[in-house]
């Protein structure tokens, strides 16, 4: 099988490991991974703060871009949202807005193939186990557009239920979102660091090594909390931990 | 032009033309009709369960043994004086040495504030939720003679005045009449978010659950007390 | 300032609010109320969560309490006229106010007609948002509230901060010393030695209230329904004191949101059930009480209905954001928001706060204030509050058009007429990084120019950002940039060839 990656902009330019794991976890799977290097942003900030209007072209280079693949897999919750949700809700507002179907019909092939990484790993492959060995206490923050718009459900739980080495501690108030949301970070500061902080506090009880979660950008802000608050404990993206074996652990 | 016209005509404007729908076409009424597929005796004890839950006292009784009941019900409360709807059989407080109050068109509020129970019928009871319904019925009288009283007895008979949902119980009632749902007595969750019981309406609320026919040939089951 | 500052939100343009990063800086630093109301959200978000799962029809249930609302804003206009004509029968008089002004005039004149100086009134979101006691106050009425929470909001000259409990930034204790310190001046006081069990702090409210109950000859409510079939309202209370306002009186006012219209009796069956258990989590709440116009002999002789706009309209003519008036005011949403939680209700600066709020304000009163403009920003879009809302309300939806309408302006309703807003003033710095954005991300070639010039420069890096920046990097640190963007390794490891993919695509 051949898939396409959407790494995500954040990725691309911050977290180039992540998607070096997420390479080397599906390779390992059997499957091939292409990049398109023409890829750049959903369009998803855009979208959020407001800039609907500008976030159409990046929409519409997305189509272009990953159109032709089979599956595209991103390892983002959120990105993976913004293509699967908003991008159908877009052409709607296209339409209302009296401009026909040109957005929709152009945005609609890569709307039920994309995945995000661990939904493709559970429901496309049909993996729970893959391999992997991870020996350290984890503890699996659930993301907000992951858990609520993708429905990803204990799919993460799964996978690393299954990965040998690795212990999974419970994090209390799992469900609360962790306060990065965007620009928000940036527009409601206070609130946003008192949701981090809380966060950070909540996995820090569980006494867990590594905070885990499906989009790095949360991890940013948690991350960037942690090492402020002097937290022992560091953020690392599921696919690095699913990537890692014996032969190849993590660093 | 009147304010009506302005709004209508704002709604007008809103939603410009509206291709006409029937009602009956507007909604998916595929939820339950009823929660679970109870027998009538069922039906009876997951009253007593849900009203107790939310601190109602539930007895239960035959009819034979109804006035006995409540007799002891309002000693135990030590009410000498109690509020009598109508229409409330007689035979209801034949037992009892409360002196019976009937609610006068004339007597005001502060009137009522004296009685210190209040003895009625009920419309209709809901299993799932716990509630009774009054509709002013002669046996439940005016509202305010259940709301005022810091003590009410309602008499339910079950199974003919026990509905297990509240889509059923609406189909039961006459929205001309006013309505009172009740669900436990009098209690607020304004502190903490919280919920307390006792606040403005009655603080005790007491169910009797009277069963079967006027006949006394069933035994009774004396009460139990719940929560 | 002055009374009207601490009672009421209404006069903003005279007392402007602060925008609710600003406002919501305050609570994030006041530990008691951050305490206080996570301990409320978080005992209330669990037992919801039990309550709604009693029931295994929640989604169709959920479903259908939407269509109802749906289906009756969009024929809005027909069923108003059919609510007045039934409640009109059933001896109701029915007036309509376009706005908050009116409505006043309207309450004011029908009190002052009854030659009473004082009202009782029960909890009501709708009396609140237009103000009625400071309007009722200037013509020399007193209003009473009667419901605990707005007890301890009058007593304490204090702000709502939560739909179903006002008074929910206040503890126990903080109760406690209110109703020692205020009860004497508004009637009877708190008894001698009052705890600050809740059980004894609801005993107090009991003895506080009930003169004024016994006595009052005006109501005044709000409605959670009206059932435009039978002209029947229903209000939905705990306490009691609904009850009391609603049949001991002799004349009854209703002031209800034109969007509380339900078609018919039935459809109660679906709210009934949804309203209780999203609202304060129990099966049913402890009293309900319907009524149709007037009955002879039991209750009010006189029932006036005043039906509200206010902005609704404004509202409805917003494809996207007239999903807001489907709202039942159960407060769930605030219940499970984490920002509300963080923020606290004053912040919003509304009697409407919480997610909810940050989507009704906005449409209700504009977005012309630094406040109104910053609400749909109030929010991370985590979608807490669309997972609860029991007529699937999409928040989320709403504040990010929302958002749509403070950057990029356009063509909006305002007072029923078509106004084109210009975008906000403020954003010119973030519209411009978002048109740059725009432009690099259209270009492949830039993003990766882009990162090799963050890569090379890394070492540099400040640790703590200048101007907006700050923002971030006062609480957090920032990622570090690595020395190589997974584009670069991809190409480097991938394709030795060293063909170019990354020519301009599509953009």
């Amino acid at each position: 099988m051949r898939i396409a990656l959407f790494l995500t902009c954040v990725n691309d330019t911050l977290y180039p490991g992540t998607g070096r794991a997420v390479v080397k976890l599906l390779t390992r799977l059997g499957v091939d991974v292409d990049f398109p290097a023409a890829q750049t942003c959903c369009g998803q900030a855009h979208y959020n703060t407001g800039y609907r209007h500008q976030a159409e072209p990046l929409a519409r280079h997305f189509s272009d871009v990953f159109g032709a693949y089979e599956a595209v897999v991103t390892p983002s919750g959120s990105c993976g949202a913004m293509v699967r949700e908003l991008y159908p809700r877009m052409g709607e507002r296209a339409r209302a807005e009296g401009r026909g179907d040109t957005l929709a019909r152009t945005l609609a092939p890569v709307v039920p193939k994309t995945y995000e990484l661990t939904e493709f790993l559970v429901d496309v492959l049909g993996v729970t186990d893959v391999g992997a060995y991870f020996p350290h206490s984890v503890t699996y923050h659930p993301t907000c557009h992951g858990l609520r718009s993708l429905g990803l459900g204990d799919r993460p739980k799964r996978l690393l239920s299954a990965v040998r080495g690795l212990t999974l501690a419970e994090l209390p108030g799992a469900q609360e979102c962790c306060g990065f949301g965007g620009t928000f970070a940036v527009k409601n500061a206070d609130v946003s660091a008192a949701m981090g902080a809380d966060k950070v506090r909540g996995a820090e009880s569980t006494g867990a090594e590594v905070l885990c979660a499906a989009d790095n950008s949360c991890l940013m802000h948690l991350g960037g909390t942690m090492t402020r608050l002097r937290t022992r404990m560091r953020p690392v993206h599921i696919a690095e931990i699913l990537a890692a074996t014996q032969e190849e652990p993590w660093s | 032009m009147s304010s009506r016209e302005i709004i209508l005509g704002r709604i007008g404007r809103a939603l410009g033309p509206v291709p006409d729908e029937p009602y009956e076409a507007a909604v998916d009424r595929g939820y339950a009709d009823a929660h679970g597929d109870l027998t009538t005796g069922r039906t009876v004890d997951l009253l007593a369960e849900n009203l107790a839950d939310y601190r109602a006292l539930v007895h239960r009784a035959d009819h034979a043994r109804l006035p006995e009941v409540l007799a002891r019900l309002l000693a135990a409360r030590g009410a000498r004086t109690v509020l009598v709807p109508p229409g409330l059989p007689p035979n209801w407080l034949a037992d009892s040495g409360a002196v019976p109050v009937p609610d006068r068109a004339g007597s005001t509020p502060a009137q009522l504030d004296r009685a210190d129970s209040v003895v009625t019928g009920c419309a209709v009871a809901v299993a799932e939720t716990g509630t009774i319904v009054l509709d002013g019925s002669p046996d439940q009288g005016r509202r305010r003679i259940t709301l005022v009283p810091d003590h009410h007895i309602c008499v339910v008979r079950v199974p003919g005045q026990v509905v297990s949902s509240v889509p059923r119980a609406l189909r039961r009632l006459d929205p001309a009449r006013p309505l009172t749902w009740i669900s436990g007595p009098s209690a607020t969750s304004d502190i903490e978010l919280d919920r307390v019981e006792g606040v403005h309406g009655p603080r005790t609320l007491e169910v009797v659950l009277v069963e079967g026919a006027e006949s006394p040939d069933r035994a009774c089951a004396g009460t139990i007390t719940r929560g | 300032m002055s009374r009207t500052s601490g009672g009421t939100f209404v006069g903003m343009p005279a007392f402007p609010m602060p925008a609710f990063p600003e406002a919501a800086r305050e609570a994030v630093g006041d530990a008691t109320l951050r305490a206080n109301l996570r301990h409320a959200t978080h005992t209330i978000r669990d037992k919801r969560a039990r309550a709604v799962a009693e029931l295994d029809d929640w989604e169709r249930l959920r479903e259908a309490g939407k269509q109802i609302k749906d289906h009756t804003l969009r024929h809005l206009g027909r069923y108003l006229e059919q609510l007045e004509e039934a409640v009109t029968a059933a001896g109701g008089t029915v007036h309509w106010a376009a706005d908050a002004d009116e409505a006043n005039r309207i309450v004011t004149g029908l009190v002052e007609a009854t030659g009473e100086r004082e009202v009782v009134k029960v909890k009501s979101m709708a009396t609140q948002e237009i103000g009625l006691n400071e309007a009722l106050e200037a013509a020399g009425i007193r209003a009473y509230e009667t419901d605990l929470a707005e007890l301890i909001v009058q007593l304490g000259d204090d702000r709502p901060s939560h739909i179903l409990v006002p008074a929910i930034h206040r503890n126990r204790a903080e109760i406690r010393d209110i109703f020692r310190s205020e009860m004497a001046r508004w009637g009877r006081p708190a008894p001698e030695g009052l705890t600050d069990t809740p059980a004894e702090l609801a005993e107090a409210a009991r003895l506080h209230l009930r003169e004024k109950f016994l006595r009052a000859k005006v109501g005044i409510s709000g409605a959670n329904f009206m059932v435009a079939e039978t002209g029947t309202l229903v209000v939905v209370e705990s306490e009691g004191n609904g009850r009391m306002c609603l049949t001991l009186p002799e004349t009854l006012i209703s002031v209800v949101g034109i969007e509380k219209t339900v078609p018919a009796w039935r459809d109660l069956e679906v709210f009934l059930q949804t309203l209780p258990r999203s609202s304060t989590a129990e099966r049913m709440n402890p009293y309900t009480s319907t009524w149709t116009g007037t009955t002879d002999g039991d209750g009010p002789r006189a029932f006036h209905l005043v039906l509200l706009d206010n902005g609704r309209t404004d509202t409805l003519a917003d494809e996207v954001g007239r999903q807001a008036l489907r709202c039942i005011r159960c407060s769930a949403c605030l219940n499970v928001c984490p920002v509300y939680e963080r923020a606290g209700g004053h912040a919003y600066g509304s009697v409407y706060p919480g997610p909810i709020g940050a989507i009704l304000n906005p449409q209700l009163r504009g977005t012309a204030t630094a406040l109104d403009a910053s609400l749909p920003y109030a929010s991370s879009l985590c979608g807490a509050c669309y997972e609860v809302c029991p007529v699937a309300i999409d928040i989320p939806e709403v504040l990010v058009h929302l958002r749509e309408r403070v950057v990029q302006g356009g063509e909006f309703t305002r007072h029923g007429a078509k106004v084109t807003l210009r975008p906000a003033g403020g954003h010119a710095a973030e519209r411009a990084a978002m048109r740059a954005a725009g432009l690099v991300f259209a270009r492949p070639g830039l993003l990766r120019a882009g990162q090799r010039l963050a890569a090379r420069t890394r070492r540099a890096h400040p640790r703590k950002l200048p101007g907006p920046g700050r923002a971030w990097s006062a609480t957090r640190d920032l990622p570090t940039v690595p020395e190589e963007s997974f584009r670069d390794w991809w190409r480097r490891t991938r394709e030795r060839t060293g063909r170019t993919d990354d020519r301009e695509a599509g953009a």
